[in-house]
């Protein structure tokens, strides 16, 4: 996580950054091209597309995206749980045509840094000024003994939406009452912190109505994790969390009850203690790392994850090419959608004023992230991040949890405006 | 720069304070605050929509408020005064000037109002309750924001009729006259009158 910050003088001095007096500043002049490629049509990749060119119409973006449609991991759970069709987290990119975002479809192959030039798959290059990377995450696949991409085609991961989110739905359902659910969680960091558990709450919720003598069970290599206490008293409300009658069992008060080996051929997985649980349905959520395109382009450090500069994410290692969201070191903000859409966003403020010779302004930075962990019954994380002044860190400037005591009706409420939350950061990044 | 925010007080008085309602522990290293209004009122979009209309179901638009009202509502969140599920947490993230910045770039905003479903009877039936119990302070139906009062006219109906069910808990302190004029409401035409009027603000779409 050492990031050394070597080159500009406005970032070196940035406690004066917003003082007068800055010489020399590197940026190109008035008039000149204005070209943008961003790499990666997700949540960031998008936000930040779309924000370049509301913030000046005259900016020349491309947004280089494989997929012809993306599925958002937030809600995603809610498919697992039944309450949510797969299209209602389906987008596609018609949305930001209107905005005059140049969409192409096509796998970003290389990054020439120095010729400042893209390459795709399509056999185009495409030449930037500014070169935004959002590649999401990419799976570890040498982690975890016995489970790879192969693998993974009949045990889910589903921690990319899309059809591995079917595919997990379709085994829940057709598994029998009385089975059990295993879900091997990740360690730190990865992508939604508190994804796994909100997981495990949508597919007990599904399974009290539907199978209501079958079970979940959590393997996790973290003695804690996000919003533990709220989701320990959804649990014991709901689920029966601790009593003889559990719908959900976490383990991992030690960090050899993480999953270690996959023994696909009889559906079960073998913890660092050594024990072999099996399952009626696995869901294995492998350790992460940056998306492949960070690596290939060298953007990574030996974290696995993208080393930037915290107001502009601009690349430490490679300038002229900004890193948002998941694949970003942005800490200290959680990889989730809301973080990449915020990131995107000083991101696409701090590019706009680079490219029209101006200093980026004071960033601000913002970050809600709902949890549903059954009927009425959601909460949330939420902060405000700023830069500090030494710009070492996206602190937290104000925020919290819903509190744990709270009321029948606040729960209920942060139902409504979870989804609330999904509808309007979903048409803020691609309607 | 000193990270500065306000409380209710400080704001009908218009003064500055210095204190922080929960400011970064003291060895952390100073935050940059001072941020301009667009990238401030961006970060609201999440929830708020872009630009401040927000898709529903529940969360409310903010476009189109007025500058007052929506730095009254922020201060209220910051200090506690006013009941949120997250706003409490998150309006105390900002300095007075920032409040004021992100107050007049969405009055700035145009408000489009929800589409929503509503019963035309009791639509109509809440259109007499409104002249009669709301006019006076949420004028034009409940669609003009120059009287300094929140917009009720296309608001998001789940939204409204929480903030009501706060004031009548008496979770908000409501001003003098709304406590009478909700009390009277409450008293002659009971939760029914409610509902007629949350169908009449939904009915207003155009």
């Amino acid at each position: 996580m050492n990031m050394k910050i070597t080159r500009r003088g406005f970032i070196q001095t940035a406690g004066a950054a917003t003082a007068a007096g800055l010489i020399g500043v590197p940026y190109i002049a008035l008039g000149a091209s204005k070209k943008v490629v961003v790499v990666g049509g997700g949540t960031a990749g998008a936000t930040a597309a779309k924000y370049i060119r509301m913030a000046d119409p005259s900016a020349d973006v491309t947004l280089i995206e494989a997929n012809s449609n993306y599925y958002t991991c937030y809600m995603s759970n809610e498919v697992l749980g039944g309450d949510r069709s797969l299209d209602s987290i389906k987008f596609g990119y018609s949305g930001l045509g209107k905005h005059g975002v140049k969409v192409v479809h096509a796998k970003v192959t290389g990054i020439d840094a120095k010729a400042r030039v893209v390459k795709a798959s399509d056999g185009n290059t495409y030449n930037y000024d500014r070169c935004v990377v959002a590649p999401g995450i990419d799976f570890q696949w040498d982690k975890i003994e016995g489970y790879d991409e192969k693998v993974a085609e009949k045990i889910p991961h589903a921690w990319k939406a899309g059809p591995q989110t079917a595919m997990l739905r379709q085994q829940l359902e057709a598994m029998k009452d009385g089975g059990t659910v295993v879900i091997a969680a990740p360690p730190n960091p990865f992508r939604c912190p508190p994804g796994p558990y909100e997981r495990a709450s949508q597919i007990a919720m599904y399974l009290k109505q539907h199978k209501p003598k079958s079970k979940v069970m959590i393997f996790d290599p973290k003695p804690k994790f996000s919003k533990q206490g709220l989701f320990v008293g959804a649990w014991k409300k709901m689920y029966g969390y601790e009593s003889d009658n559990a719908m959900i069992e976490w383990h991992g008060q030690q960090e050899e009850a993480g999953v270690v080996k996959v023994n696909a051929a009889n559906n079960s997985v073998v913890t660092a203690f050594g024990d072999e649980i099996k399952a009626d349905v696995l869901n294995v959520i492998p350790p992460q790392k940056a998306g492949a395109i960070a690596f290939a382009a060298g953007l990574t450090n030996d974290s696995g994850w993208c080393p930037i500069d915290l107001g502009t994410f601009e690349s430490t290692i490679h300038p002229n090419i900004h890193v948002i969201g998941d694949a970003s070191i942005a800490s200290s903000m959680p990889k989730s959608g809301y973080s990449a859409n915020s990131q995107a966003k000083v991101c696409a403020a701090a590019i706009v004023a680079m490219l029209n010779g101006q200093e980026p302004g004071t960033p601000s930075y913002i970050n809600t992230c709902y949890s549903i962990a059954g009927k009425d019954y959601a909460f949330s994380v939420a902060a405000v991040y700023r830069l500090t002044e030494d710009r070492s860190k996206i602190a937290s400037v104000s925020g919290g949890l819903t509190p744990g005591d709270a009321s029948p009706e606040v729960f209920k409420r942060e139902v409504a405006y979870a989804h609330s939350w999904f509808n309007n950061i979903t048409h803020d990044i691609f309607g | 720069m000193a990270y500065k925010t306000l409380t209710r007080a400080a704001l009908v008085a218009g003064l500055a304070v210095g204190a922080a309602f929960s400011a970064t522990a003291a060895d952390e290293p100073k935050t940059m605050m001072g941020a301009d209004a667009a990238m401030l009122s961006n970060t609201c979009a999440g929830c708020h929509g872009t630009n401040g209309n927000s898709m529903g179901p529940a969360a409310p638009s903010i476009a189109g408020l007025s500058p007052t009202y929506f730095e009254e509502t922020m201060v209220g969140f910051a200090s506690g005064d006013i009941p949120s599920t997250i706003m409490t947490r998150i309006a105390k993230g900002y300095t007075e000037d920032e409040i004021k910045a992100m107050a007049k770039f969405y009055a700035g905003q145009s408000f489009v109002k929800a589409k929503q479903s509503f019963d035309a009877n009791l639509a109509s039936k809440g259109a007499k309750l409104h002249d009669k119990y709301c006019e006076k302070c949420h004028a034009d139906g409940g669609q003009s924001a120059e009287d300094d009062a929140g917009v009720l006219a296309g608001q998001w109906t789940p939204y409204v009729n929480w903030t009501l069910a706060d004031y009548k808990a008496g979770d908000r302190e409501a001003t003098k006259k709304m406590k009478k004029k909700l009390s009277e409401l409450l008293e002659r035409e009971g939760s029914d009158g409610v509902i007629a009027l949350l169908n009449f603000y939904a009915s207003q779409q155009k």
